[in-house]
């Protein structure tokens, strides 16, 4: 059976968790954690979908000869195309719609194989890198992206945003918990585009509310908290999960 | 406890007047006169940003400037210069040995995109500000409501009191934020009536512990030096990191040094030994009595109290020659062993985080 929708999805979580003393927050251990196998079950599914891989960084720069145990890093998937088709195709970049729960996950899946996608010439590719960094003062994940077309030549901000319109200034806020600014990748020092998190934490809290808050337990399975993070924040950018990732639990 | 606000306002008057004296040169790939320009001289208050120059600088070079739109930045021996960072802290962090008058390079063209994020003047550099801030909150509060509720004209009056360096109007604005403060012990300890009597709090609403919003701009040389002088020039923003990370204070009796704080932010450059709650040398603060109050959030308390104790446990340190060799907060040069409150309280900046300046020598 296929899941398509977060709704749907959350019924069938068995976690529960101390709702009231949780505020919807990770370590970076904790976060550290849940990315590097929330990278290997991605990429063990052996999917269409291209995987996302865990980039260490050393804290100091200067330092990347001695390996410091405590690792940092971030979740990368690069070299995406986000590049709508022409309008007599399907527009598959769309967001889910939530009442096509049973028809079109395995389509969906065989759709977003961008990698194949067919252009005519005159449409130029525009790609874009995501990278999920941990924020030491959110305590949460964050999204950051930036996009390009394929001689390198990197996209502003309008250009962006005609591709994954859900990124644009009118329809973020229509989210409330996010917007989109340009400031520098916390490791690679270069300007990058961070979904904002101020937010994130109330929003996770909720997500995991659907429950049985009677018996509340204290397991967090940090794992699943990324994989909940990333529904949400995904759809805004427009990647969505495959259906794998949810059902294996 | 007014005597110690009066010298808190003394402390943070000395910093709001702080400035550094500036030689601006334009580059001379825009010098389109003969003879070229002479520099302009600028004190710069060590609070502000660059940006906020232009207006001062523009004209005295608007004569000799090429046809065409103007895209500012300015750069030092090299090094383009991040608007973001407050002057006082580009100064401290990139002038070793510190350089009077600094000279500094403007740009009005050809503006490094691929490296700096993009300036379009005082808007750019508010909506910076004000992003800072709403940081800053939510690391002291837990949320920015604060902030994000500020009226429009409070927002502004806030702004411009930093753009003018007012330093009445910034405390009569930010007062509203409700930006709770920790307890200073510096002053506890000195006064003989240290203890107010449990779960007193002033109007600043004091807290026991928390999480302080800091910046920290580490550079890391492979050389040993003597003098400052020696030091090579940073030539790259790489070999600068940015540990934009709170310090979280535990109070557990003993006086929260900056030491302690180095060892929160930086536990890969002290040894397993110094790690331990062991006293600092030369510092013994078990006189002060424990004063009884209220954890805020007891549960967070003791969950960022494990994390703390285990991140510490799994940091690898270094080497033995790998060592802190500087460290500057507003152009001053701490002792280790110094209250972390006081520098709290009298050393930040108008964005609420206290940004400091780290040099370390790390082995070859």
């Amino acid at each position: 059976m296929c899941l398509a929708t977060l709704e749907v999805f959350w019924t069938v979580i068995e976690v529960m968790m101390d709702v009231c003393n949780w505020d919807g927050t990770v370590s970076a251990k904790d976060f550290r954690i849940g990315a590097l196998s929330f990278a290997q079950k991605w990429e063990s599914l052996n999917s269409a979908f291209p995987p996302w891989s865990w980039v260490p960084c050393p804290k100091h720069s200067w330092l990347a000869s001695h390996e410091l145990l405590q690792e940092e890093g971030y979740l990368s998937l690069e070299n995406i195309c986000i590049s709508r088709p022409n309008e007599e195709d399907i527009d598959q970049n769309s967001q889910t719609d939530p009442g096509e729960e049973e028809t079109s996950c395995s389509e969906k899946e065989d759709d977003i194989d961008d990698a194949t996608l067919v252009q005519s010439n005159h449409h130029e590719l525009h790609y874009c890198d995501f990278h999920v960094v941990y924020s030491y003062t959110f305590r949460v994940p964050v999204l950051y992206l930036r996009a390009y077309c394929s001689d390198g030549r990197p996209l502003l901000l309008d250009e962006i945003e005609k591709e994954l319109p859900a990124c644009s200034s009118k329809e973020l806020p229509e989210t409330k918990w996010a917007f989109i600014t340009q400031e520098e990748h916390p490791y690679l020092k270069r300007p990058w585009y961070k979904l904002h998190p101020c937010g994130t934490s109330e929003f996770m809290k909720l997500l995991f509310l659907g429950g049985d808050t009677a018996q509340p337990k204290l397991e967090v399975v940090l794992e699943l908290y990324l994989l909940s993070w990333f529904s949400a924040v995904g759809q805004v950018v427009g990647l969505t999960i495959p259906c794998k990732m949810l059902n294996d639990r | 406890m007014r005597k110690a606000l009066q010298k808190r306002m003394e402390a943070q008057k000395y910093v709001w007047e702080g400035a550094i004296p500036l030689q601006i040169h334009l580059h001379e790939s825009q010098v389109t006169t003969l003879p070229p320009p002479p520099p302009a001289l600028i004190l710069a208050p060590r609070i502000g940003y660059l940006p906020l120059l232009v207006p001062l600088i523009k004209p005295h070079f608007r004569s000799t400037l090429p046809p065409g739109v103007d895209t500012i930045w300015f750069e030092y021996r090299g090094l383009p210069l991040k608007w973001y960072i407050p002057t006082g802290v580009l100064f401290d962090l990139l002038c070793a040995e510190p350089e009077r008058p600094w000279n500094i390079t403007v740009h009005f063209r050809g503006y490094p995109g691929n490296v700096l994020i993009p300036c379009d003047g005082e808007d750019s550099v508010k909506w910076s500000f004000i992003n800072s801030l709403k940081e800053a909150a939510y690391i002291i509060n837990g949320n920015c409501k604060n902030v994000m509720n500020m009226s429009q004209s409070d927002q502004l009056e806030l702004w411009h009191s930093v753009m003018n360096g007012n330093l009445e109007a910034y405390l009569r604005v930010s007062s509203k934020l409700k930006l709770a403060t920790i307890e200073d012990e510096y002053t506890s300890l000195c006064s003989s009536k240290s203890q107010q009597g449990s779960g007193e709090t002033d109007f600043t609403g004091q807290v026991k512990t928390g999480r302080v919003p800091v910046r920290l701009y580490v550079w890391g040389l492979s050389e040993d030096f003597d003098d400052l002088e020696d030091i090579s020039q940073v030539d790259s923003w790489e070999k600068i990191s940015y540990v934009n990370r709170p310090v979280e204070i535990h109070k557990e009796g003993k006086c929260f040094t900056l030491h302690d704080a180095m060892k929160n932010l930086l536990p890969e450059f002290f040894s397993d030994e110094s790690l331990s709650d062991s006293k600092l040398a030369g510092v013994d603060f078990e006189d002060v009595q424990k004063i009884p109050s209220e954890d805020v959030s007891s549960n967070k308390v003791v969950e960022d109290r494990g994390q703390n104790a285990y991140e510490h446990r799994e940091a690898c340190y270094i080497s033995s020659s790998a060592e802190i060799k500087l460290i500057r907060i507003q152009g001053i040069e701490p002792k280790l062993e110094i209250p972390f409150s006081w520098l709290v309280n009298n050393l930040l900046n108008p964005d609420h985080f206290l940004h400091i300046c780290v040099c370390v020598k790390v082995p070859q």
